[in-house]
């Protein structure tokens, strides 16, 4: 019941407010309404032009309801449930704004939600002057209009200025001064400018009422006219001066077919502007114009389609400037102004005491012409052409230097421009770009240099001489064609033999694809090289076409150039790479930590010190010690950490070994031949086949230090000597080792090889029936040579001798044959002091020490003790295998190693240990007494 | 192993200080005698596994799960430098004794000696020697010692230019010079703390009784090295004598594991971590402020 009442009530205030409306607005409109209107034509409107219905108050009242009312079927609009966990927080407290209308909430409501200037900041007076700069500035502003924080915030008192102006009887809208008789005439409108609309009141500061009155008294005295204060606003943008850009004004609400002016005048039109404004801004401001469209509600729509043209833009500079020839430029208006401003100069008002009028006006600053400038001065700078010293222009090049202006060059003070970088960086005193060749001209050797100098030298007569023929033939116009042949072929031929004379085809082979015409290019190459100059002619297929021959001629040309050019800045522009791709070696630390299992035996005995450590040279880096304060322990060294040497790359070839029994007298003779293949080619790169000759040789180490340390007393071998502090430990270290270990390590060796199935599978030689069944080592060996030769036949292509004796080698049973091994040892350890070290990792220390005397000497004894041996590791095998086990177990303990550095480690170790030892047999002796009870 | 959290750290200075951090991926500033906050230091991505500071307390150092290396500025808390490029996990950090490079050992294998002079994103040097993860890097005037994973201490001396390698075989959990500078205590995960001597890497006394078999523990030479003092997983702190060798005490801390302990650098006086906490211990006649929580 409450609730259908307040309806009620509602309805009711509705229906008063509206028809009050009604009313109120034909009241405006200012016609007396004749009759009442009849109640049909009563419409009642929201405040946005919606009709509402009204129904009668006991039929339903205001309808509430589904269509046009609050909003839901109970009349009112519930508040809106908000269930999400974040809005939990902020409760609805309803103000009295919820209770309230909405009219009533409207700007000057009963609570006004919008912000509105109250009185006390209200400003007081109605200063138009300061309104004009106003709608000045907003006229100009970025955003047309844009001074509303202006309107907002006026200063709420007036300045004392205005105070006391005001307490002397002045008014606003007066000027200031003395009063004058006479009113000062009005401005007349600019008739240039529409009105539109309602246009703001006039400008002046006269009652509009008074204008037509002639009637003026005598007696009165006016007020001076108010004077617009100039708008000093300081430059700020890039513009020339005076400059103003389109004024937003006129391009959103320009009038048609006027001519944009960019530079509009001086001062004068700035008054102007300032008359003008109110009446440009007839119109509301809002976005409109052509790409807008008229709005319904707007009146003007005559020129929706008006067509941008050009023809409203300058597009010449203007000239109707009076006088002065000064095309293009805003003249200053000093001309124009100082006249007036002379008489301007004249005061009228009193002067203060003490001061009085200047009798003669300051003497205007003189102001200077600019210079004239020559009569031909172009005011283009053109660039002499440039042009490379060559035998051929060195005329042209004097002509051309000669003229301007500058000496002739001594080849001692060359340009700066002649330089290249290099010479630039020799003068600099630059070190040179280390590494990469600058020319090609730098791999010759000094006689095919000055073989090559002496060519040149005949080329170049035999050019100069051509030219003097071809310039004779040409002067006499007897050839119309413009370059003969001989000449083409000879500007070429300088060319090359300028640049680059001996080309290296081996590795530029342009025509690869035809090998025909590429060994007729080299052929070419060669004559060029002995400085021929039909080169070109006699090389080319006497077969072919004039046509073809033409083509191939120019082909060749252009390759001979372009390789010439292009290789030598390139090769200076590259580097090599630090560890090339396809080399076959690393770098890897020369030390290692050895492995673990004997110091683990010695760990487990607590026997630290000696056998636990290994102590390797290490740098550390300079700043580093710097900032340890350390002096540097090693000031020569450029190295950082441990020493690295340069090994081979792990392959399965590296591991594998190789039994001096592999030498038969087939392989003998081909290995000497290899030898003087060898020696005649030392400068080649090394191949896998060398590597495999090395194992050989290292086996054979391994298989004499076994054999010395399975008899112990005699097989003592002589202290290698020693090389270096480093080497001296190394050799402790693995002394160490050998001390402590016994026969187990041979297991261990053998343990990290991978077994022989792998092998046969990967080489699948058949022919070893008796390796295959008794597991002996040798065999196993003498397999995985072959192995690896057929492996190398298939990759090297290059050592074809080498190749075939092995071949030769793998097709027959190798019967033992000791004594030619030596020669290939000889030279292997030669060429491994050219090469360095080339073993896997940790058999290099000892490897090193290795020379050739005691080799020799250990090799005969492992002859003569080979068969025991063998016995010996039958006798083993199956301790071997049982062990291998133990052994494995042991090493899951340990943490896990990067695979290839463990299976380095393992397989060197087999060798390592077995290095030159320096121990007593006794000591040896009682090792090994003491391991049977270890293993129990 | 893992440390679970909390690896306090005594100034070397005056004691005054101690350092904790932890798996909140903040490092803390406390006052170990009253058991005061002084600063929390955040800006690690992942738990703080190490942290150390410089010898006039002006700066830290911190490594942790996110592979940096941080140093910090104690004052302002902070970051001054950050220190990218190790692989793995830092475990350990260290300054040297100037404070003008950090080494971080980490799971990565790698010592890295990083600037803290100069603006250079790279460490000055790495070490790459270890073939499994640094456990723990301590560093004197002129030498490095670090323990790794793979059952080895290295000690680089700068002076001489060479680096000793010793076997130890059990992965090793935590190094310490001894205060002469004539010993090295090594913890490893066989439960022995092992004297070695440092020239010649012979062994001088082995300490057991304790259990280390899983984490990451802690060890340390009492004041005066009198002691050797270790962590273990039984809740307990041990104490051996050094020279003899015996267990001398085995504190009960609390039922978890021991993670981590420090001496006070002059004063009798102990650290220790477990779960979350932090407990001081002094000798009885001390007058107790509390063992803050």
């Amino acid at each position: 019941m409450g609730l259908a009442w307040s309806r009620w009530k509602k309805m009711r205030k509705l229906r008063h407010r509206e028809v009050k409306m009604t009313r109120i607005a034909e009241l405006v409109k200012g016609e007396r309404p004749k009759k009442p209107i009849p109640l049909q034509d009563q419409t009642v409107r929201d405040e946005k032009g919606r009709y509402k219905r009204f129904h009668g108050a006991f039929s339903g009242g205001f309808s509430a309801g589904y269509f046009n009312t609050v909003g839901s079927k109970e009349g009112w609009t519930p508040s809106s449930f908000v269930s999400s966990r974040q809005n939990r927080a902020d409760k609805s407290v309803l103000g009295p704004e919820d209770f309230m209308d909405e009219e009533d909430l409207s700007e000057f409501g009963i609570a006004p939600k919008s912000i509105v200037t109250t009185d006390d900041f209200a400003s007081k007076t109605k200063d138009r002057i300061r309104e004009k700069a106003r709608q000045l500035a907003a006229a100009t502003a970025p955003i047309p209009g844009a001074t509303l924080l202006d309107d907002l915030i006026t200063p709420a008192k007036l300045s004392v200025g205005f105070e006391l102006l005001r307490k002397m009887g002045w008014k606003e809208g007066q000027g200031i001064g003395p009063r004058v008789k006479r009113r000062p005439r009005r401005q007349k409108p600019d008739p240039g400018v529409k009105i539109y609309g309602c246009a703001l009141p006039p400008g002046g500061s006269e009652g509009s009422e008074d204008e037509d009155d002639d009637y003026l008294p005598e007696n009165v005295t006016f007020a001076p006219k108010d004077v617009t204060p100039v708008d000093f606003t300081p430059k700020d943008n890039v513009h020339g001066l005076a400059y103003k850009g389109l004024d937003p004004h006129q391009a959103l609400f320009g009038t048609s077919g006027e001519h944009f002016n960019l530079f509009s005048g001086g001062p004068e039109e700035t008054g102007d502007l300032l008359g003008d404004i109110g009446v440009n801004k007839g119109r509301k401001l809002g976005i409109s114009g052509q790409a807008f469209g008229v709005g319904a509600l707007e009146e003007e729509d005559d020129d929706i389609y008006a067509t941008e043209t050009l023809s409203k833009y300058d597009t010449v500079l203007k000239d109707e400037e009076p006088g002065d020839g000064l095309y293009g430029w805003t003249a200053p208006r000093q001309y124009k102004s100082q006249k007036e401003s002379e008489k301007d100069l004249c005061y009228v008002g009193k002067i203060l005491d003490g001061f009085s009028l200047a009798s003669k006006p300051l003497s205007s600053k003189k102001i200077y012409p600019p210079p004239e400038l020559p009569r031909d001065y172009r005011p283009v700078h053109y660039f002499r052409p440039v042009v490379a010293a060559t035998s051929e222009n060195s005329h042209l090049l004097q002509v051309l230097s000669e003229s301007a202006g500058k000496p002739t060059n001594d080849p001692g003070t060359r340009s700066r421009h002649q330089l290249n970088a290099c010479k630039r960086g020799e003068l600099l005193g630059e070190t040179p770009i280390q590494g990469a060749p600058t020319s090609v001209l730098e791999f010759l050797s000094q006689k095919d240099k000055e073989r090559l100098k002496e060519v040149k030298q005949a080329t170049d007569l035999k050019a100069a001489q051509l030219r003097a023929r071809s310039l004779a033939q040409s002067a006499s116009g007897s050839r119309p064609q413009p370059l003969s042949p001989d000449v083409g072929h000879c500007s070429w031929h300088m060319a090359l033999s300028g640049g680059m004379a001996s080309t290296r085809t081996s590795n530029f082979k342009p025509f690869a694809k035809d090998p025909e015409k590429q060994k007729r290019y080299e052929e070419f190459l060669a004559n060029m090289k002995r400085g021929q100059k039909d080169a070109l002619e006699r090389c080319l297929d006497p077969g072919m076409t004039e046509w073809e021959r033409g083509r191939e001629r120019d082909e060749f040309a252009r390759a001979a150039l372009l390789y010439a050019s292009s290789h030598s800045t390139l090769s200076s522009r590259f580097t090599h790479a630090q560890e090339e791709d396809d080399s076959e070696q690393v770098e890897v630390p020369r030390d290692q930590e050895n492995d673990v299992s004997d110091k683990q035996s010695a760990v487990k005995m607590k026997m630290f010190g000696k056998l636990t450590r290994d102590t390797f040279e290490w740098h550390p880096d300079k700043l580093l010690c710097k900032r340890f304060n350390v002096p540097d322990p090693y000031p020569d060294s450029t190295l950082v950490g441990l020493p690295r040497v340069k090994r081979d790359k792990y392959s399965v070839f590296s591991f594998l070994t190789i039994p001096e029994t592999a030498s038969s007298p087939v392989t003998q003779a081909s290995s000497e031949k290899v030898a003087q293949h060898r020696a005649s080619d030392k400068s080649r790169k090394p191949s896998r086949w060398d590597t495999s000759k090395e194992e050989k040789k290292e086996d054979s180490i391994s298989e004499f230090l076994s054999l010395a340390r399975s008899k112990v007393g005699p097989a003592k071998p002589e202290p290698s000597p020693l090389v270096n502090k480093e080497e001296a430990r190394a050799t402790e270290s693995v002394s160490n080792k050998v001390v402590n270990k016994d026969v187990d390590s041979q297991t261990e060796g053998e343990g990290s090889r991978p077994s022989m199935d792998l092998f046969k599978a990967i080489f699948a030689s058949s022919s070893d029936e008796k390796s295959s069944s008794s597991e002996d080592e040798q065999g196993d060996s003498e397999d995985d040579q072959e192995g690896t030769r057929e492996a190398d036949f298939k990759s090297s292509q290059e050592t074809d001798l080498v190749e075939a004796s092995s071949v030769a080698q793998a097709s027959e049973p190798a019967p033992q044959e000791p004594a030619p091994f030596f020669p290939i040892q000889k030279m292997q350890i030669d060429e491994r002091e050219a090469f360095g070290p080339r073993l896997p990792p940790v058999f290099c220390p000892n490897a090193r020490q290795k020379l050739e005397a005691p080799l020799k000497e250990k090799h005969k004894k492992n002859k003569e003790k080979h068969k025991t041996k063998k016995e010996h590791r039958r006798k083993k095998e199956k301790k071997k295998k049982h062990r291998k086990h133990k052994h494995k177990g042991k090493q899951k303990n340990k943490k896990s190693e990067k695979s290839s550095s463990s299976e380095s480690t393992d397989s060197s170790d087999s060798q390592s240990e077995e290095g030159p030892t320096d121990l007593s047999p006794q000591e040896l002796l009682r090792r090994l007494k003491r391991l049977p009870l270890r293993r129990q | 192993g893992r440390r679970p959290s909390n690896p306090p750290w005594y100034s070397p200075v005056d004691g005054n200080y101690c350092l904790t951090c932890g798996s909140d991926k903040t490092l803390k500033l406390w006052n170990p005698l009253r058991g005061t906050l002084l600063r929390t230091y955040s800006g690690h991505g992942y738990e703080v596994l190490d942290a150390a500071g410089s010898f006039d307390n002006s700066s830290l150092c911190s490594g942790g799960g996110d592979k940096a290396v941080v140093l910090w500025d104690v004052a302002s808390g902070q970051v001054v430098r950050k220190f990218r490029g190790h692989a793995g996990k830092v475990n350990t950090v260290q300054f040297n004794e100037e404070a003008t490079v950090i080494l971080s050992g980490s799971i990565d294998s790698t010592i890295r000696c990083w600037d803290c002079r100069s603006r250079k994103p790279e460490p000055v040097q790495t070490l790459d020697e270890a073939r499994d993860g640094i456990s723990s890097v301590k560093v004197s005037d002129h030498e490095v010692l670090a323990g790794s994973v793979d059952g080895r201490v290295r000690r680089y001396d700068l002076r001489m230019g060479q680096l000793f390698s010793d076997y130890v075989g059990s992965p090793i959990t935590c190094i310490c010079f001894s205060r002469d500078g004539q010993c090295t205590l090594v913890s490893s995960l066989d439960s022995t703390l092992r004297l070695l001597d440092k020239d010649t890497g012979e062994l001088l006394g082995e300490y057991t009784g304790h259990k280390n078999k899983e984490y990451k523990l802690d060890c340390c030479l009492s004041e005066r090295d009198t002691h050797v003092v270790s962590c273990s997983e039984d809740g307990k702190v041990f104490f051996w004598d050094l020279v003899e060798g015996a267990l001398a005490l085995a504190l009960p801390v609390g039922p978890g594991v021991v993670q981590s302990l420090t001496y006070h650098p002059t004063e009798p006086c102990l650290l220790t971590a477990m779960g979350g906490s932090i407990q001081c211990w002094r000798e009885e006649t001390y007058e107790a402020e509390g063992a803050p929580g």
